[in-house]
């Protein structure tokens, strides 16, 4: 037969029985997903076990030994405060991706559930929900977040709020397009012929043909809140001094930059090979979903 | 779609005047004493109910009444319009360079699909372009300004300089703006390429004996540009959103930095008038966008 | 490469062991084995075959336009003379469109949306030979007159989405023929458009290649239009050409059991399943990885014996006729009965089983004067001006009835309101006004509204096997939820009555864990009938059930369909643009136009006049798999006008080719009543239409 045209929405296509290991090959086929999926696991390990083999705490300041350059003992060398900058870089990688992921997590979840209720039930429901999720991405993130902060004052908790407001919108529409064109799909419209309550055709019927489109967005999201919870935290919003947040931690060592470079470079360096990784292993999620 | 917008203030002006519970303790700090804040919630009109102050602050705002600044006593809109202009500058900057080198480099990558070129171009974007705007302008500045000493790493302009006048400090900001931009359209406008050489139409005309060359510029660029109009409209959104932190980065003296400092001092109506100013801004290039777009496509233009 | 190198008569183009594959995912998968062909200067060629069978990648190999994913892995492709699958592309470009050109498949989304049908005309001219515009301007309204477009000068100025398909395809064609190409490549040209369109075309395609002189290759599925505008065919299956040979050869002495099978698969207009049962093929068409070894056809054919596990060689049996089967000479010398050997197989022999009666005082449905509107939207300008919105009236005003235990086609076009009717009926879609009524009682619009007693009588199957089933969920668990939910039964009782229910449309059990994807479309469709007959309905509306699939399938699954009503004695609603499945499967034929019906008869007197004007047009362009058959074509003009101009007086008027005039277009027809019940809505008086009717079909 033809082959047919790879369509780029992806299109789920039935589960096939050994799905975890088929993807990790998939994954690993590509060098550049390889690698963005290594990188981020090593981050998430980093994240677990992070404060336990930090060989410094993270706001232990040792004076004398403030400014100094990479060394054995210090490996990213130390602050202007005296403080080791790879433990606090190591220490801070929890903060962040919990953060960020816990965020997204909530945000998908909400989303997911309006994004579904809208889909299906239409109407006036609807119309309201679009309109309002119109209305907060009439504002575009870092102001929305800004606002929010501003007025809320800064706080981990704050951060937090603002990730969910920000992207519940957004994952609510992707879940709610896919969920508008399933509907009209022959097998959702004979399942309700047969009497299927509407419970059971938003799960049964509609919700799996939201999963792949879903977790890539998922993915996406993730990385741009592990970039807005950086980018909050160099403006001084986001989770406040003395926590080695890496964005604070970059803010922090700019003034010195020129005599304590490696305090900058390293912190911003995490937060770059963070969001590269994210962004390659959410790639490759997008390709194996697609292929399949 | 006015209502949309609508909409949106009314986020804004819940977010900024009903948040944060009593805005007369927020502004003049815990340590005020009743008596201040009493004259401080008479002064404002806190004590109306809040769709009348909603409505006043609205219609303040539509009739060019922006209020004073708390913290420098000014009035705001000479102060945000001046502070807009720079913005402005920047944003203009940027897109005239992002605009056409994204759309160039995601076409370029579109038609050489999952050859060489493709691979650098689409790699590039999702990875190293990527980054939080603070990460790549710091590393830009360490670049151009310390290692090459091409470009100030500092923006800060006076006021009512002109846009050739301030061109040089307005170049990294507007380089790390461009970078932030360019992964986006150029993955967007590549996929649409993409697509678009996929379709029936594309082999009919090559069937008709036409060159490459006429293939592309004609056919499948018409069709594949037309949905980057609205990529563009989309990324403006983006741009505004980098751009406050780009303007912190480089102290560059805009909306974005204004803003921070409106939140510093916990200047309510500052902030208020720039939010409202944004997202005005926003709207009307997602408007602009979608007229642009129902023009150009001919099924919309001319109906079905 | 000049125009007349070749000497005449030797073939214009000579395909020589040609074999194609295909890339996927790496691995690679053949599609086309050691296909070998001669068209002769002006010869007319038929390349025929279902999915799979490897004929559009033939048309594609000829132009050497394959794509990335596929591999020429031998043979050669001689166009006067020269190898085309040794030239580059620039040279092919010399080639494409002025020596060899394609006529697409899907007018639609073959031409470029945002240029308007003049310049994309135009286009073929420019840069070659510098030609001035103004005498390419008048190059290109030539060409659409003549492919017989109404208003050339407003069509080249207008975009693609502004016209109807087949005026669409007829500028697709303009395209091809712009240059004269000596030979023309026609990719199943007419199988997105509607009958009547479709038989315009094929006129059309027939009047030019005989006119030019050019060769032509048409690649179809459809033996029908084979029949009617080739002069030779070749039978592809499955990668393999299994017959050759003129066209009178293969149709009436076919020496291949696929071809014998294809040709009596197809039901011939005016046959009902009461006088003879369909033959079907059994087993399906092996996907592209999983071709068997030997004979591909062996594993369907009934008379497959030890030696078909070897790969038979191409024979030739005459004066340009070859056949690839190990037993032809004995199928040749008539030792084995062509129209038995099926039928031996399946175990039955064709009965004739009598006329149901119907009991016509209880209906099962009764539609009253059922009528549905829509609204159009308006555009934010005409929302502004306050202009009302334009109602698009898809049924109109239908009354009809089903009485219990029978058939009941309803034959209509694109456009025709047919499936919107079917959904109004199911609950999908709600009534502007009319009523329905089931069982005697009304039936309540909305699906809400309906309780599991009435929903489990009346349910409904699609036209696309893809839709029918939840791609996540087991086939078996599909079938099996509406049996438990709508027979109240526990979840072990459903799932024995879900693979008898499996069974009896003839899948095996081990399918009840299978998951869609890993079917075919036949057996998708049949996975789809079981889910929808496992309630035991009463009515079951059966929307173009067979139209997506291959013609080698679609039999089985009337037949399955067939047996099912004769067991149950439900009664079926059953919807078609196809006039032959539906004179074979109905007892009573609707027939709707623009959402009104046009006529209402029984099938064995719909085939003879009187004819409603319209049902005559619509015979008249069944293309039917048999040469000899000539019949008068009536040619409706136009295409079928939008259906939100709603004309005054009786809406098939303006294409109507008896049209009175006047009366017609102004004052609406009522409904005449033939001898035996059957009604026409018309104003011409019956006895004049049957006296100036010809019969079509014995």
């Amino acid at each position: 037969m033809k082959p047919g045209k790879k369509p780029l929405k992806i299109t789920f296509s039935g589960v096939s029985s050994s799905r975890p290991s088929e993807f990790i090959k998939h994954l690993y086929n590509r060098p550049v997903s390889a690698f963005g999926a290594t990188v981020f696991f090593i981050f998430c390990v980093m994240a677990l076990v992070g404060p336990y083999i930090a060989p410094y705490g993270a706001n232990d300041q040792i004076a004398s030994e403030a400014g100094q350059p990479p060394s054995p003992d210090h490996w990213f060398g130390t602050d202007n405060l005296g403080r080791d900058v790879f433990s606090r870089v190591i220490i801070g990688a929890r903060d962040i991706l919990v953060l960020a992921g816990f965020g997204t997590l909530i945000a998908v979840l909400f989303g997911t559930c309006i994004g579904l209720l809208s889909g299906y039930l239409g109407s006036w429901f609807d119309e309201g929900v679009m309109r309002i999720s119109d209305s907060l991405l009439a504002l575009p993130a870092v102001l929305l977040a800004l606002l929010l902060l501003g007025t809320m004052g800064p706080s981990r908790r704050g951060v937090l709020i603002v990730i969910v407001i920000v992207y519940t919108p957004i994952v609510a529409r992707v879940v709610r397009s896919v969920a508008l064109s399933v509907r009209k799909r022959g097998y959702v419209e004979i399942a309700r012929l047969q009497g299927e309550a509407r419970g059971e055709i938003l799960f049964r019927e509609i919700f799996p043909s939201t999963v792949p489109a879903l977790t890539v967005e998922a993915a996406l999201r993730f990385s741009y809140a592990i970039f807005l919870v950086a980018s909050l935290g160099f403006l001084g919003l986001g989770v406040q001094p003395p926590n080695p947040d890496w964005g604070l931690m970059v803010q922090e060592a700019r003034e010195h930059v020129s005599q304590i470079p490696w305090a900058m470079f390293f912190p911003a360096g995490a937060i770059a090979l963070v969001v590269i990784a994210v962004n390659l292993f959410s790639d490759g999620i997008k390709r194996y979903l697609q292929d399949s | 779609m006015l209502v949309t917008i609508l909409f949106t203030t009314l986020i804004v002006f819940a977010i900024t005047q009903y948040l944060p519970g009593d805005i007369a303790r927020v502004i003049l700090g815990r340590e005020a004493g009743e008596a201040q804040l009493e004259a401080l919630r008479a002064k404002l009109g806190l004590d109306d109910p809040l769709p009348v102050q909603y409505l006043r602050w609205l219609g303040g705002f539509l009739s060019g009444d922006w209020g004073i600044s708390f913290s420098t006593n000014t009035p705001i809109m000479p102060l945000v319009l001046g502070r807009f202009r720079n913005s402005m500058m920047l944003a203009a900057l940027t897109l005239l360079i992002a605009v056409p080198l994204s759309i160039g480099l995601g076409v370029a990558a579109g038609l050489k699909e999952n050859k060489t070129t493709d691979h650098i171009i689409s790699i590039s974007s999702l990875s190293v372009v990527g980054l939080p705007e603070f990460v790549t302008g710091l590393v830009l500045i360490q670049v151009f300004t310390f290692r090459l000493g091409l470009l100030p790493a500092n923006s800060s302009i006076p006021p009512g300089t002109s846009f050739f006048e301030a061109l040089p400090m307005l170049i990294l900001p507007a380089l790390t703006a461009t970078l932030v931009l360019l992964a986006y359209v150029t993955r967007l406008t590549r996929a649409g390429v993409v697509e678009e050489l996929k379709k029936p139409y594309v082999r009919t005309a090559e069937l008709k004996g036409l060159s490459r060359r006429n293939l592309v510029l004609k056919h499948v660029l018409r069709n594949s540009l037309l949905p980057t109009i609205t990529v563009v409209a989309i990324s403006i959104g983006w741009l505004i959103s980098g751009l406050i932190v780009i303007e912190n980065v480089f102290n560059y003296p805009g909306l974005g930095r204004l803003l921070m400092f409106a939140i510093d001092r916990r200047d309510i109506p500052l902030m208020q008038a720039i939010a409202l100013i944004t997202v005005l801004v926003f709207a009307f290039s997602n408007l602009f966008a979608d007229i642009l777009y129902a023009y150009l496509n001919p099924r919309i233009r001319f109906g079905e | 490469m000049e125009k007349n190198r070749e000497s005449p008569g030797s073939p214009i183009l000579r395909i020589k062991e040609l074999t194609v594959a295909y890339k996927l995912r790496d691995k690679v998968h053949n599609a086309v084995r050691d296909f070998s062909l001669e068209i002769e200067p002006g010869g007319k060629y038929g390349l025929v075959g279902e999915s799979g069978s490897g004929k559009t990648t033939i048309a594609l190999a000829i132009l050497n336009y394959l794509g990335k994913d596929g591999l020429i892995q031998g043979g050669e492709v001689l166009f006067k003379g020269k190898d085309l699958l040794g030239l580059t592309k620039s040279q092919l470009k010399e080639v494409w469109g002025s020596q060899i050109s394609l006529v697409p498949q899907n007018p639609q989304s073959s031409l470029n949306p945002s240029m308007r049908i003049g310049d994309q005309i135009a286009e073929v001219f420019s840069g070659r030979n510098g030609d001035f515009a103004g005498d390419i301007l008048f190059r290109v309204l030539t060409l659409l007159e003549r492919v017989h477009l109404p208003e050339p000068g407003k069509i080249a100025r207008m975009y693609p989405h502004q016209i109807s398909g087949g005026m669409q395809q007829r500028v697709l064609i303009a395209m091809a023929l712009s240059l004269n190409p000596d030979l023309l490549l026609l990719d199943e040209p007419t199988t997105a458009l509607d009958v009547t369109t479709e038989a315009s075309i094929l006129g059309l395609l027939q009047e030019e290649v005989t006119g030019s002189g050019s060769s032509a290759l048409y690649v179809t599925h459809n033996l029908g239009v084979a029949a009617q505008f080739c002069d030779r065919l070749a039978v592809l299956y499955a990668g393999d050409l299994v017959e050759d040979g003129s066209l009178l050869d293969i149709f009436q002495r076919p020496l291949h059991p696929y071809t014998t099978g294809l040709i009596a698969s197809i039901p011939s207009p005016g046959v009902s399943r009461r006088e003879s049962k369909l033959i079907s093929i059994p087993g399906q068409i092996p996907p592209l990885g999983a071709r068997p070894a030997g004979c591909v056809f062996a594993p369907r054919c009934p008379i497959a014996v030890n030696i078909c596990l070897q790969t038979p060689p191409l024979t030739e049996t005459g004066a340009n006729r070859s056949v690839r089967c190990h037993r032809w000479e004995e199928i040749e010398q008539g030792l084995l009965d062509r129209r038995r050997f099926f039928s031996t197989y399946n175990g039955d022999k064709p009965e004739k089983i009598s006329k149901p009666v119907f009991d016509n005082a209880r209906n099962l449905l009764d539609l009253k004067k059922v009528g549905v509107h829509f609204e159009l939207p308006r555009s934010v300008i005409e929302v502004f001006t306050g202009k009302s919105p334009d109602t698009l009236k898809a049924v109109n005003g239908v009354t009809f009835s089903i009485p219990g235990g029978s058939t009941v086609g309803l034959v209509g076009e694109s456009g025709s309101g047919k499936t919107t009717l079917a959904r109004a009926i199911m609950g999908l879609e709600l009534l502007t006004n009319g009523r329905v009524e089931f069982a005697g009682k009304a039936l309540p619009q909305k699906l809400s509204e309906r309780d599991f007693g009435i929903l489990k009588k009346l349910q409904i199957v699609f036209q696309n096997p893809d839709e029918a089933l939840n791609p996540h969920l087991k086939v078996g668990t599909s079938i099996q939820i509406p049996i438990q939910r709508l027979l109240l039964c526990d979840r072990d009782d459903a799932e024995k009555k879900a693979i008898q229910l499996m069974e009896a449309f003839q899948l095996p059990a081990e399918y009840f864990n299978k998951k869609p994807h890993q079917l075919s479309g036949g057996e998708k469709q049949r996975a789809a009938l079981a889910r929808s007959f496992a309630s035991n309905p009463s009515l079951l509306i059966v929307d173009e059930p067979v139209s997506s699939l291959d013609v080698s399938v679609q039999a089985a699954v009337l037949n399955m369909l067939d047996e099912f009503q004769q067991k149950e004695a439900n009664s079926l609603l059953f919807i078609s643009h196809n006039l032959a499945v539906i004179g074979y499967m109905a007892d009573i034929v609707a027939v709707i136009y623009r959402g009104c019906l046009m006529e209402v008869s029984r099938t064995e007197e719909l085939f003879s006049p009187p004819y409603h004007p319209y049902t005559e047009a619509l015979l008249s362009a069944i293309p039917i798999p048999d040469p000899a058959v000539t019949r008068a074509r009536i040619h409706l003009e136009g295409d079928i006008p939008s259906p939100v101009d709603e004309p005054r007086g009786c809406p098939f008027h303006s294409r109507c080719p008896r049209v009175l005039g006047d009366t017609c277009k102004s004052e609406q027809p009522g409904w005449q009543f033939d001898r035996q019940g059957n009604r026409f809505y018309c104003h011409i008086p019956l006895e004049e239409l049957e006296s100036s009717q010809d019969l079509l079909f014995d």
